[in-house]
Parts: structure tokens; sequence; C-alpha cells
């Protein structure tokens, strides 16, 4: 029990003499956690539209304000013909080419039927899919206010409509950094406790310092132990900060039971600093580990829903997920802070962390030889 | 010249006798593209609902007959307590719940009107709206279907084309944005902790002293990594062309040089850091706060650059993986040619150019 303490000791000297370090260690993910909310997000508005207007009648002009008055989209040039907007789809200035056809009043009235074009870049998908659904919402609005006004007592002016009340639970206003604050935090605690952990052995390695740790009488799980310690305390450190961050800068107060989350999180950097620990015994550099771990936190997080939906996945990517301890991680901290779950309702995502924990630390422990 | 290419040389060894590295830097792209072709996507499907029916009439059994089919969402079991709602929503089994309430049917025939309610779980605003949308289009679409007969006139048929991507794919948006992300990581990352390593282990005083140019040492660090990035490059390529069917549109010749332009770039990123850094560690925390979140924060192809706030906007322009990725997606996708992109080329270049201005002005041939 004393060597621990040395042990520890020791490991906390080395931390904190390295300014760098501990300045990487905590301003890092402070700064990453109050900039990266702001620039994730994915509501698609501004959407910048190139107007081809054939007609100019006073139908279009108004079709036209009410476009551009939804919010949606940013008027950005008229154009004489469809050519010409194509020409700033393909400098990146515009994204949506509406056109309207000649005589679109006119045959709209007489042959009671028009057609009107709109183009988007798809390049990516989503935004081009929603841009074009808000789009189509705002020209059928505005097709049921003409019918309306022409067709005045008429058994058309009372369609049977299903009108949808919709309500946002758990997050009223949409608001994405509700969303992505959580996320990022459980992401920034995972990337600093196993990447320190790992490069920190790793380190030792490549000084050699560890050959001289490896002669003393010192035990394996004693020593591995005094690596872990400093870097689990240091992680959950982070992880307050980053929860107070989250209440100063963004407002989000947790839903559910703090005791909770940080009961998880205990066991969660387990898991987390276990797989620092097996990559050091795997890799002989600082590169090497560095590139490893970077490798495998790319991995756990794209297919830890962060950024995606898991639903969405295929059914084979949804399996592999399963073996991302990430993925359950991320998922708590959505279900306790905003959702405010409770311990049954978190109960598998519990269990599954814990099975990772002891899984990867065994491995790690019967992986690392004190000979080589 | 001569000397120059024997320490190239001798970085080439290094890199090559690297195995583990270099599995995973040749790794890294292969996954890259097989994640983001097949597996991410932002849109929603399956997503799993539940159906809270108080009418049970025909239309809603309808709509509901409706919502299952599609391939949008999965229904759950029905549900018709507030409290269970509340518990499905809270262990996080379902995504949405839709309404009908008693009447539904009489409602719409005798009033004309009838109301829906959607509850979403909005703690992920992203598939909340998508949900959204599907219902209210899914609704739309039985309404139309039900007056259909009743030939309603005036009518304005939106014709939506789109262009590029008209299967709404994944692929062209990501493709280039892996590109920018890979080529990064591999100049930027690891010539940084390459040369910070000499530092680190005391070679680098050796060959400090020794009689070749300082700065060429630090140069022929460098070089294995363009190879490799254009291997890389290449590779990522090939992948996109055969395994996700989006080849190449524009100017095969113009996106290497273009390429190679940000690989420079990278490069000289890196040597900055370098110079710059004591240790690996920091070398490395460095490159990543400095250059990989950047990347994927404000190159555009994870989130629109136009949604943030102002200040990171401007913040933005000065990410070359901005342009670079800017300039892919025209070359690959759009096919344009130079005549489109000398902006973005001549902003690299000036990027560049400062990269090499401070590292040259701050590299010291004394260590301290």
């Amino acid at each position: 029990m004393r060597t621990l303490i040395f042990l520890l000791r020791k490991e906390f000297k080395q931390i904190f003499r390295d300014k760098a370090i501990l300045a990487i260690i905590f301003v890092m993910p402070s700064v990453q956690l109050i900039v990266m909310p702001l620039a994730a997000n994915y509501e698609v508005k501004k959407i910048n539209l190139a107007v081809v207007d054939h007609d100019k009648s006073t139908y279009t002009q108004k079709l036209i304000s009410q476009i551009t008055s939804s919010g949606y989209f940013r008027l950005q040039s008229y154009n004489a013909s469809y050519d010409q907007a194509y020409e700033s789809i393909k400098s990146d200035k515009a994204d949506l080419i509406l056109e309207i056809p000649h005589g679109f009043e006119r045959n709209l009235v007489r042959e009671n039927k028009e057609k009107i074009f709109i183009a988007v870049n798809a390049i990516n998908g989503t935004k081009a899919n929603l841009g074009g659904a808000y789009l189509s919402t705002i020209i059928s609005n505005f097709n049921n206010e003409i019918r309306m006004k022409l067709t005045v007592g008429s058994r058309f002016s009372q369609v049977p409509t299903i009108e949808i009340a919709s309500s946002n639970w758990f997050n009223v206003h949409m608001n994405y950094r509700l969303f992505f604050v959580p996320g990022i935090l459980a992401l920034l605690v995972t990337l600093v406790g196993s990447f320190l952990t790992a490069l920190n052995i790793v380190r030792e390695k490549e000084v050699g310092t560890i050959e001289q740790i490896n002669v003393t009488p010192i035990k394996k799980h004693y020593f591995i132990l005094g690596k872990l310690i400093p870097f689990w305390v240091l992680a959950n450190v982070i992880f307050t900060i980053g929860l107070l961050l989250g209440r100063l800068v963004y407002g989000i107060v947790p839903a559910g039971n703090i005791g909770l989350l940080y009961l998880f999180v205990g066991v969660y950097l387990l898991a987390a600093l276990g797989f620092g620990l097996l990559i050091s015994t795997f890799a002989d550099t600082q590169q090497q580990a560095m590139l490893i771990m970077f490798f495998f936190m790319m991995v756990f997080i794209l297919m830890g829903g962060l950024f995606t939906p898991i639903e969405s996945m295929p059914q084979w990517a949804q399996i592999v997920t399963k073996f991302n301890p990430v993925r359950y991680f991320i998922e708590v901290m959505r279900m306790v802070i905003l959702k405010g779950s409770t311990l049954r309702d978190v109960a598998s995502q519990f269990i599954a962390v814990i099975v990772f924990a002891v899984f990867l630390n065994g491995w790690a422990i019967l992986n690392y030889k004190k000979t080589s | 010249m001569k000397q120059f290419l024997v320490f190239v040389r001798k970085e080439f060894y290094h890199v090559l006798r690297d195995k583990k590295t270099l599995l995973i830097l040749f790794g890294m792209p292969v996954v890259q593209i097989l994640l983001f072709g097949f597996a991410l996507t932002n849109e929603v499907k399956d997503s799993p609902i539940i159906v809270v029916d108080y009418a049970r009439d025909v239309a809603s059994q309808s709509i509901i007959t409706r919502l299952g089919a599609s391939q949008y969402f999965k229904l759950k079991r029905n549900v018709l307590s507030q409290k269970e709602i509340i518990e499905s929503f809270r262990d996080g089994k379902i995504k949405a719940a839709v309404v009908f309430p008693d009447h539904f049917n009489e409602d719409l025939e005798h009033m004309n009107k009838a109301q829906i309610q959607i509850l979403t779980d909005a703690s992920d605003p992203n598939t909340a709206t998508l949900v959204n949308n599907y219902v209210s289009a899914i609704v739309r679409d039985y309404q139309s279907d039900r007056t259909e007969l009743m030939a309603v006139p005036y009518q304005i048929v939106p014709e939506v084309r789109m262009l590029y991507n008209p299967q709404l794919l994944g692929a062209p948006n990501f493709v280039p944005g892996v590109m920018a992300l890979v080529l990064m990581l591999v100049c930027v990352m690891m010539t940084a902790i390459s040369i910070v390593k000499e530092k680190e282990m005391g070679t680098m005083e050796v060959l400090l002293v020794s009689p070749f140019q300082p700065f060429l040492v630090i140069l022929s660090k460098a070089i294995p990594y363009i190879a490799l990035s254009l291997v890389n490059l290449g590779a990522i390529l090939l992948l996109s062309a055969f395994l996700l069917e989006l080849p190449v549109k524009g100017n095969l010749l113009l996106l290497i040089g273009e390429s190679t332009l940000f690989i420079i770039c990278c490069l000289s990123l890196g040597i900055l850091i370098s110079i710059k850094a004591r240790s690996q560690q920091v070398a490395m925390m460095i490159s990543l706060v400095g250059m990989f979140l950047p990347t994927v924060l404000f190159s555009g192809y994870m989130f629109p650059i136009e949604n943030m706030p102002l200040p990171l906007q401007i913040i933005s322009n000065i990410v070359p993986s901005k342009w670079y990725y800017i300039i892919v997606k025209s070359i690959m996708i759009k096919g344009v040619g130079f005549m489109y992109l000398w902006k973005e080329t001549l902003i690299l270049i000036g990027i560049t150019t400062v990269f090499l201005l401070v590292s040259l002005k701050s590299f010291k041939i004394r260590l301290e």
C-alpha cells in the first residue's frame, strides 16, 4: 500500500511539473466544449436562392416575397436564364434555383394547372432534401391562398384538412446545443483519459524508464494502479469542469440525478482508461500509440451516435456499435441530462460498461509483461 | 543534393520500418470510407415510433398503415396512457409518438378539420425535425389522396430536380471531407511528431552539428510523408470510384495538383508545430486541436458554416481544409475547371506561404 502511495505521488508530480501538458489537459477540453457546440448545428436555413422569373407577374412577386420572408431562404440573385443561375450553383454562390415559367399566372388561372421548376444542389443530401421540402411547403401554402381567393364560396374553399400540432419534448426550442454539449463532454472525457494513459506509459517505454521500474520489486498491479488512478481523478475533474461550463455557458442543468452521472462516469472511466492501458501494451513508440489510439477513437466517435443517429445505420453497423463503449456513455449522458432518466432506465448501459471495464483491464494486465 | 537524397532515404527507412504505423495509416482511409459510405447517415430510417390511437376509425387506421409501411418508421407497441408515453421516451426506446384524438374521422368528415398531435424526442433536434417532416408528408399524401376525387383547381405543381446527386447519397458530401481529414492527419500530425521525436530523444543535436544544412534535415523528414499522402489519396480515389461508384467527374490532373498544394500546406503546418513543440505529447495535442477539430468543424462537410456565429465563420476562413474541401467537391462532383477555383487556390497558396515563412523565421539551429 505504501508503494502505491509513493507511485501516485510520483505520477502526480510528473503531471503537474509539465505546464504544457497541464494546460492541454484543462484548457483544451474547456475551449472545445465552448467552441464546438457553437459550430455544431444541423439546422437548415439561409439557403441561397437564385430566382429565374420568366413571368414577372404580381403572383410571382408575391410568391418570391413569401419565400424570402420565411426565414429559410436568402435571395441571392435574379437571373435572366436558367443557365445563368446554374453558373452561380457551379461557383457555390447559390444552393437552389427557382424557375418560374413564362405565362405562369395566366396559365394557372386558365388551365387550372402550372408547373414550377426547382433545382437543388444536392451534394449535401440532407440539406437539399430539407431545402426542397421547405420550398414545396411554402409553394403549397401560397397555392392554397390563391385557391381560396379564386374560389370564394365554392366547395373548394373548404377542402378537409388535417392539422398537425407538434410538440418537442425535452428540448422545446430544438436547440442543437442541448443535444451536442452532453455528447461532446462525453467525448472529451474519453479522449483525455485514454490518450493520456496510453501516451504516459508508452513514453516510459520509449525513454527507457519503464525498465528501471521493472527491475524494482514493485508489483505489476501496483504499477498499473499507479498509472490509472491519477488519470481517473483528472478525468473526473474535467468532467466536473465540463458540467459547470455547460451550466454557465449554455444553461444546461441536468434533468436527472447528478449522483447517477458521477457513478456512471466513475465506472465508465475504468473502461476508457483500461483501453488506453491496453493500447500502451501493444505500442512501442508514442507515435504508434497515438496513431492506434486515434484510429480507434475515430471509429468509436463516428459509430457512437454523437453526430449521426445509430438507429439509421444498417443492421451490421448497429451490431458493431454494441462493442463501442463510447456509445453507451453518450447515450447515458443525453438520457440523464436531457430526459431525466433514472438508474432503471440506464441499467443496460451500466452493465455493458462494467463488462467493458473488466474485459479491457483484464486483457491489459495479462498483456503487460515486466520482462521484454 | 546527394546528401539530401541520402537523408531522404534514411527517413523512408524510418517510416517503412514501423509496420504498425503503416498499417494504420493505410487502414484509416479505408475504414473511414467504409463507415461514411455505408454506415453513417443523418437521414432517418426505421425510426422507432409509437402511435396513440384514441380514435380507432377508418382515417386513423389508414394513416397508421401508411406510417408503418414507410421506410422511415418502425411502429412499436401501441400504448394509450400518458404515463406510458413518457416512460417510453425516457428509456430511449422511441423517437416520436403520433396521437390521434377521439372522433378523428368524424371531425374530418363533418367539420372539414381534424388534428393530429406529434410528440417528438427533441433531445436530438435533427431526428425530431426529420420525423416531423416525414409524418407531415405522409399525412399530406393521405389528405390529397382523399381529396383527389374532388379535382382541386388552380394547382401549382413544383417539379424538384436534385443536381449532382439525384439519389441524395451521403458519399458526394463526405468523400471530399475524408480526403481533407486523412491528408491533414498524415501530413501535419505525423510530420510534427516525427521531428519532435528527434528533439526528445536527443538525436536532433547530432543532426544539427552535422555539416548538413539544418533546414534540409527537417525537409527530408517531410518527404516520405508526401509520398505516403499521395498513396493514400490514390487509395481514397480508387475506393470511392469502385466501391461507392463516385468517380472523379472533372480533371484528375487538376485534382492531384490541388491535392499536392494542400499536402505542402499541411506539411508546412506540421513543420511549424514541430518547431514550436518540445515534446511529442505537446505536438500531438497541438495538432489535434490545431487541425483535426477545425477540419471536422470548419470544412463544412459536417456542419453548415453559414449557421455558425460570425466570429467562427471568420475563423473558418483561415482553415486550409475548408478551401481544399471546396476545391475537391467542385472538381470531383461538379466537374468544374480551374476557372471556378482560382480564388480558393490562391488562398491555399497564401496560407502555405505564411506557414513556411513563420517556420523559417522561428527555426533555430541551437537547442535551448
